[in-house]
C-alpha cells in the first residue's frame, strides 16, 4: 500500500492553501480539520460505510483548488430555472457565490438568505458553532477536506414562525474551466419554532467537466418547524460530487425530503437525521437511477431519540447499462425513543444484466413500544407487465418506461408542488434507456 | 385473414404444438376447444408472440403477412388482439393512460393521427356505454384490484376500444359466473362484424351458448383433431374429451 499522501488526489487536495479569514475560531477549525486529514487521508476503503464506493479511480486525479475565474464564467441564467420554482434564489459556480445570477431582492420578511463569504465577513458569530467541529471518525475524510476549504455556501436562516410559500432555490453550477477543480462548499440552513419553508437544490452543469465537489450541509429544525426540501442533483457526466446532509429535529417539528439522483460519475450522499424532539417526523424520498458507468451511493441514517418519533423512508433505484447503485438505510431507534414508528421501504430494479445495486437495510432498536419495518428488494421488470403492454401496441422502450415511471412514483407521489412533480418524472423518464 | 400450418413450438423445450393446422376467414367465429394440456393457451401465446415460445416448424400469415416474424407491438398494430386468460396487474400505471398510450401507439405505427385527450374521452364513453362497464375502472390502476370478471370485463372492453381485426380469447370464460359471462358474450358479440374474426379458446362449451361460432375445432395432443359446426361443441359436452387425443388430425385421411 502507498502512503495516503502520496495518492495523487490527496496531495493535490493538501497542496492547496488554507483559506486565510482573519477569524480566529474559523482558521484554527480549518487547521485542524486539515491536519486530521494529512494524517488519515483517503483510508475510507478500509471503512465499513465506504465499502461499495471505490476510489481508487479518484484518487488517481488531481484538482486545481477553486476556480479563480469563477465570476466570469458564462451560466445562461434560464437554464438555472425549474418548474414550480419561483422564489429567492443563491447561485454558486464551481463554489463561488454569483450575485449576478442569483434573485435576493425583495426577500420576504423572515428570511435571511446569504452566501457564507459574506456571512462570515459580516457577521461570523452566530455561525460560530456550527462550523468549529473538528471530524474525526475514519470515514470522514471528504468532510474533513470540506471544513478545511470552504469558503462559501449557503447561510439561511428564517425566523420563529415565519412561513415562506415560494420556495426558496439553492443552486450549484459546475461550469467547464480550463482544467479540473475542486470546490467545497458549507450551507447553515436554521428554520426558527414554528417556521416553514420549502426548499429546492439544485446540481447542475453549465457544461461537461470532470470536478470534484464537496458539499456539507447542516439543517436545524426548532421546535414545531417545518421543511419541504427537494433536491434535484443532475450533476455532469464526468463530475464527482460528494454531499453529507445533516438535519437535526427538534421537538414536533417535521421534515419532508424528496431526492433524485440523477447526474455525476461517483456521486455519494451521506444524509443523516436526528430526531432529538419528542414527536419529531420525518419523511425521505429518494430515487437514484445510475446509467452509462455511473456510481450513485447514498447512505441514509436516521436516528429516533426522543419520544413519539416517526419515520418513513421510501427509496427506488432503477441501475441500468453497467451503472451501480448503492443505498444503505440505516435506522436507530435509541434507547428512550419509546412509541416511535420507523419505516423503510427499498426497492431497486436492474434494467441490465451488467448493472448493479447493494442494498442495505439495517434496523436497532434499543427502546420500547416502537412500531419498525424495513425491507429491501432487488429485481427486473416484470416480464408478464412487459408483454401485457406489448401486446397492446405500446412498444418495448415506451412499455419499459411506463413500467420504470410506475416503479418510481411511489417516491414522487406526494411531491406537493405538482409543477416539479412533474417535471423530475419527465426527467426520471428521459434518464432511461432507448 | 389467418392461415397456420403445420405449426409446431416448444416451451422450455417440450413440443406442445406438434403440426396444428387452421383457417380463420374474415367474419368468422372460430372455437379452439380441448382438454387441459392439449396446447390451447400455448397456441394464444404463440400468435401473439409471447416470450419463450418456440415455434420449430410451420408457418402462421396473417393478411399474406408472417405474423412469427412481427414483434408483439407490431402484431397488435395489424389487428391482433389477445384477451388474456389470466390479465396482468400493473401497479403505478393508470388503466386510462395506459389505453391511450396504447390505441396512440397502435394508430402511429400504421401511419394514422394520433387521439388527443378529447378525442379519446369521447371513444372511451362510446365504447364504456357497449360494453356495460363502469367509467370507475378508468381510474384504478390497470386490472389492480379488479374481481376476475373485471379483469375479463375489461379485456374485452380493451378490445373494443382497440378494434382489432383478429382477437383471440383465451379461456375468457373461465372463473367468470353466469352473469359476468352473460356480459363478456354481450360484448363480444356487440363486436363480431363481417371484416373481423374471432378465436376463443375455451376449456368448457358455456361460453359457446352466448357467443355462436361458425366452426369450431377440437384440440388434442397439440393437433387439430376434428373441426365441425357448432354441434360439435355439443357432441363434447355430452361425451367429454375421452378419446379424443387418439383420433387423427382432421383432414388427415384427405
Amino acid at each position: 500500500m502507498s502512503e495516503p499522501a502520496t495518492l495523487p488526489l490527496v496531495a493535490s487536495l493538501v497542496d492547496a492553501p488554507l483559506p486565510a479569514s482573519g477569524i480566529a475560531w474559523l482558521d484554527a477549525m480549518r487547521r485542524d480539520n486539515r491536519e486530521v486529514f494529512v494524517a488519515g487521508g483517503l483510508a475510507l476503503a478500509r471503512v465499513e460505510a465506504w465499502k461499495y464506493t471505490a476510489l481508487r479511480g479518484l484518487a488517481r486525479r488531481s484538482f486545481a483548488d477553486g476556480d479563480e475565474a469563477a465570476l466570469t464564467r458564462a451560466v445562461d441564467p434560464t437554464t438555472l430555472a425549474l418548474p414550480g420554482v419561483e422564489g429567492a434564489r443563491l447561485v454558486f459556480v464551481n463554489g463561488v457565490f454569483r450575485a449576478d445570477l442569483s434573485v435576493l431582492d425583495a426577500l420576504p420578511s423572515g428570511l435571511t438568505l446569504q452566501p457564507l463569504s459574506q456571512a462570515l465577513h459580516t457577521d461570523p458569530d452566530p455561525l460560530r458553532f456550527v462550523l468549529s467541529r473538528r471530524h474525526y471518525e475514519a470515514d470522514e475524510a471528504f468532510t474533513q477536506i470540506n471544513a478545511a476549504h470552504a469558503r462559501d455556501g449557503v447561510v439561511l436562516r428564517l425566523a420563529d414562525h415565519a412561513k415562506i410559500a415560494a420556495p426558496v432555490h439553492l443552486v450549484f453550477v459546475g461550469a467547464p474551466a480550463e482544467g479540473d477543480l475542486a470546490w467545497h462548499l458549507r450551507n447553515v440552513i436554521e428554520l426558527g419554532e414554528g417556521a416553514a419553508l420549502s426548499l429546492v437544490e439544485h446540481h447542475l452543469a453549465s457544461g461537461e467537466q470532470a470536478h470534484l465537489a464537496t458539499v456539507v450541509g447542516d439543517i436545524e429544525l426548532r421546535e414545531g418547524a417545518r421543511l419541504h426540501h427537494a433536491v434535484v442533483q443532475q450533476a455532469a457526466a464526468g463530475a464527482s460530487l460528494i454531499r453529507r446532509t445533516s438535519l437535526r429535529l427538534q421537538t414536533r417539528a417535521h421534515a419532508t425530503l424528496h431526492l433524485a439522483e440523477l447526474g455525476g460519475a461517483l456521486v455519494r450522499h451521506d444524509l443523516r437525521a436526528e430526531l432529538i424532539g419528542d414527536g419529531a417526523q420525518l419523511e425521505t424520498r429518494g430515487v437514484f437511477m445510475p446509467h452509462g458507468r455511473q456510481h450513485v451511493d447514498t447512505q441514509l441514517a436516521i436516528r429516533h431519540q426522543a419520544l413519539n418519533t416517526a419515520s418513513s423512508s421510501v427509496w427506488r433505484g432503477v441501475a441500468s447499462d453497467r451503472a451501480r447503485g448503492v443505498f444503505r438505510g440505516a435506522i436507530v431507534v435509541a434507547p428512550g425513543a419509546d412509541g416511535s414508528d420507523a419505516s423503510l421501504n427499498n426497492k431497486n430494479l436492474l434494467l441490465s444484466g451488467s448493472a448493479e445495486i447493494d442494498a442495505k437495510p439495517e434496523l436497532e432498536i434499543y427502546a420500547d413500544e416502537v412500531k419498525a419495518a424495513h425491507g429491501a428488494t432487488v429485481g427486473q421488470l416484470d416480464e408478464r407487465s412487459l408483454f401485457y403492454l406489448r401486446s397492446r401496441g405500446i412498444p418495448l422502450a415506451e412499455a419499459r418506461a411506463l413500467l420504470t415511471a410506475a416503479f418510481c412514483r411511489a417516491v414522487l407521489d406526494d411531491l406537493p408542488n405538482e409543477a416539479l412533480r412533474e417535471h423530475l418524472s419527465a426527467l426520471l423518464i428521459a434518464q432511461l434507456p432507448a | 385473414m389467418l392461415k397456420i400450418e403445420n405449426l409446431h413450438a416448444r416451451v422450455e423445450g417440450k413440443e406442445i404444438l406438434k403440426g396444428l393446422s387452421l383457417a380463420v376467414n374474415a367474419g368468422e367465429v372460430h372455437a379452439i376447444m380441448g382438454p387441459n394440456g392439449a396446447g390451447k393457451s400455448t397456441l394464444g401465446n404463440v400468435l401473439s408472440g409471447r416470450d419463450g415460445y418456440e415455434v420449430t416448424a410451420g408457418t402462421v400469415t396473417y393478411n399474406g403477412i408472417d405474423l412469427l416474424a412481427l414483434a408483439p407491438e407490431q402484431r397488435a398494430a395489424a389487428g391482433v388482439f389477445l384477451a388474456f386468460q389470466y390479465p396482468v396487474e400493473i401497479p403505478g400505471v393508470n388503466n386510462t393512460y395506459f389505453l391511450r398510450a396504447a390505441l396512440n401507439a397502435q394508430r402511429k405505427a400504421r401511419g394514422e393521427k394520433e387521439l388527443d385527450s378529447m378525442q379519446f374521452l369521447k371513444l372511451v364513453r362510446e365504447k364504456l356505454k357497449v360494453m356495460q362497464i363502469s367509467d370507475e375502472l378508468l381510474h384504478r390502476a390497470v386490472n389492480e384490484g379488479f374481481s376476475g370478471g373485471e379483469k375479463k370485463r375489461n379485456e374485452i372492453f380493451q378490445m373494443a376500444l382497440l378494434e382489432p381485426q383478429l382477437a383471440i380469447l383465451d379461456e375468457t370464460d373461465s372463473g367468470l359466473d353466469i352473469d359476468a359471462l352473460k356480459h363478456v358474450a354481450d360484448g363480444v358479440n356487440a363486436l363480431r362484424s363481417p371484416d373481423r374474426a374471432f378465436l376463443m379458446i375455451t376449456h368448457y362449451q358455456r361460453l359457446l351458448d352466448y357467443v355462436v361460432p361458425d366452426v369450431v375445432h377440437v384440440l388434442a395432443n397439440g393437433r387439430i383433431v376434428e373441426t365441425g359446426d357448432k354441434s360439435l361443441a355439443l357432441q363434447l359436452e355430452a361425451h367429454g374429451y375421452a378419446g379424443i387425443a387418439e383420433r387423427q388430425p382432421a383432414g388427415a385421411s384427405a
